[in-house]
Parts: C-alpha cells; sequence; structure tokens
C-alpha cells in the first residue's frame, strides 16, 4: 500500500504493518533530507505531491514490483510539505519470505517512485536562496 | 476553440503565478495545450521530462483534448 503524510513518517508503525508469519526478513528504505545537494547548503526542504494521482501511480509500482520480484508485504510512505535536516522523507518496506525479493522489490519501488510520481522537492538553503530540484535518472538521461 | 482548465504544478506554477486557470485555446492534443500554456507564461522548461494528465489521468502528448478537459501540467518529478 502506498500513502503520502504531511506529518512525521512513523518508522515503527509502518514496519509493523509489513510483518507476516510467512515472511523470513524485512528491507527498508529509508530517505532522509540531507543538508548538501551540489555543493550548496540546504536548511530544508519543502516537497509538493499532487497526491490523487501520487497516489494511484504508487499503488501501480507496488503492484509492478510484486509481479517481478513476489513478496508478501509492501508499504511505502512519501512525506508532503516542510522537512527539515534528517527528517524521514520516505519510507519503503518490503516483507518476504527470501531476502533476494526484498532486496530487489525494494530498490525497484523507490526507483520507480523517484522517477514516475508527480512529487516535487524544493530546497531551501542557507543563503535564502531556493530551487527546485531535477530527478537524478531525469537528470543523468 | 475549446475551453480547457489547466492546472500548473511547482515551478510551472510559480512561472505562470497562478495555480490554475480556464482559457479558450485552439489545441488539439496535450502537446497543443503545454506549447499555448508556455507561450502565454513566457516559460522556457524543456518538454523533456515533463508529464501530462487529462482530468486525473495520466496521459501521453499525442493524447486528444477535448472540451472541458482539465488538462494538469507536471515539470520534471523528483520524489524521494
Amino acid at each position: 500500500m502506498f500513502g503520502v503524510s504531511n506529518e512525521r513518517i512513523d518508522v515503527q508503525q509502518l514496519r509493523d504493518k509489513i510483518k507476516n508469519p510467512g515472511s523470513g526478513g524485512v528491507c527498508v528504505f529509508e530517505g532522509w533530507v540531507r543538508n548538501q545537494n551540489e555543493g550548496r547548503t540546504v536548511k530544508r526542504l519543502e516537497y509538493e505531491v499532487y497526491e490523487p494521482l501520487a497516489i494511484l501511480e504508487g499503488e501501480k509500482v507496488i503492484a509492478e514490483a510484486m509481479q517481478q520480484f513476489p513478496f508478501l508485504e509492501a508499504n511505502c510512505v512519501h512525506r508532503s510539505g516542510l522537512l527539515e535536516i534528517g527528517d524521514c522523507a520516505v519510507w519503503v518496506g518490503v516483507s518476504s519470505p527470501h531476502r533476494d525479493e526484498a532486496f530487489k522489490a525494494c530498490r525497484f519501488i523507490i526507483d520507480e517512485i523517484k522517477s514516475r510520481l508527480p512529487i516535487w522537492k524544493k530546497e531551501h538553503y542557507v543563503d535564502g536562496d531556493s530551487g527546485w530540484v531535477n530527478c537524478e535518472r531525469c537528470a543523468s538521461v | 476553440m475549446k475551453i480547457i482548465t489547466v492546472r500548473y504544478f511547482a515551478m510551472f506554477r510559480e512561472h505562470a503565478g497562478l495555480a490554475e486557470e480556464t482559457l479558450e485555446l485552439e489545441a488539439a492534443t496535450a502537446l497543443d495545450v503545454f506549447k499555448l500554456t508556455q507561450n502565454r507564461h513566457g516559460s522556457t522548461e524543456p518538454i523533456g521530462h515533463c508529464k501530462v494528465a487529462i482530468n486525473d489521468e495520466m496521459a501521453d502528448w499525442s493524447s486528444a483534448i477535448s472540451d472541458g478537459d482539465t488538462v494538469l501540467l507536471f515539470p520534471p518529478v523528483a520524489g524521494g
């Protein structure tokens, strides 16, 4: 399941939701707000999310991951609004009987979410300037 | 001419200075809407990684536009 939250992500609660007696492990990716990007010192981040389509597309990404790397449970939440350095911006967790599917599905989900969902990131710098960030995969193509 | 509601997000909203407007446009496709509104607001963002949705469904730039549609223009995304 995929969700968008404008409040602090409760990591423990999300992790509990993907517990399953058939799972032998969980693979989790947490995206954090860092204080540097391309040589500039970042003070905080702002995420703009168009929720109706972000949720539809996020659910689609998880369904695609399930088809390619069958797992038992997956959950993903992306933040919206203003975030401070160190805050969790995105959380992905996949539990499965064996680790291989969990690692692969987790990687697939975070990569697709970064490049497909209608989510935009604005960095606010310590010098008072700000700017929208292009996705890494887009910028490298 | 068609009456089209156009919604702008992130940097597009900042370029346009508004989040949404309803326009009378000579537009057959989503691409026409993109180009016409870019001219209108003097935006120069290349279409490369921009995306479009029509009436809350992801669409292609070649998708046909009908009178009364809402076209959502998404600049390059950056989740995570």
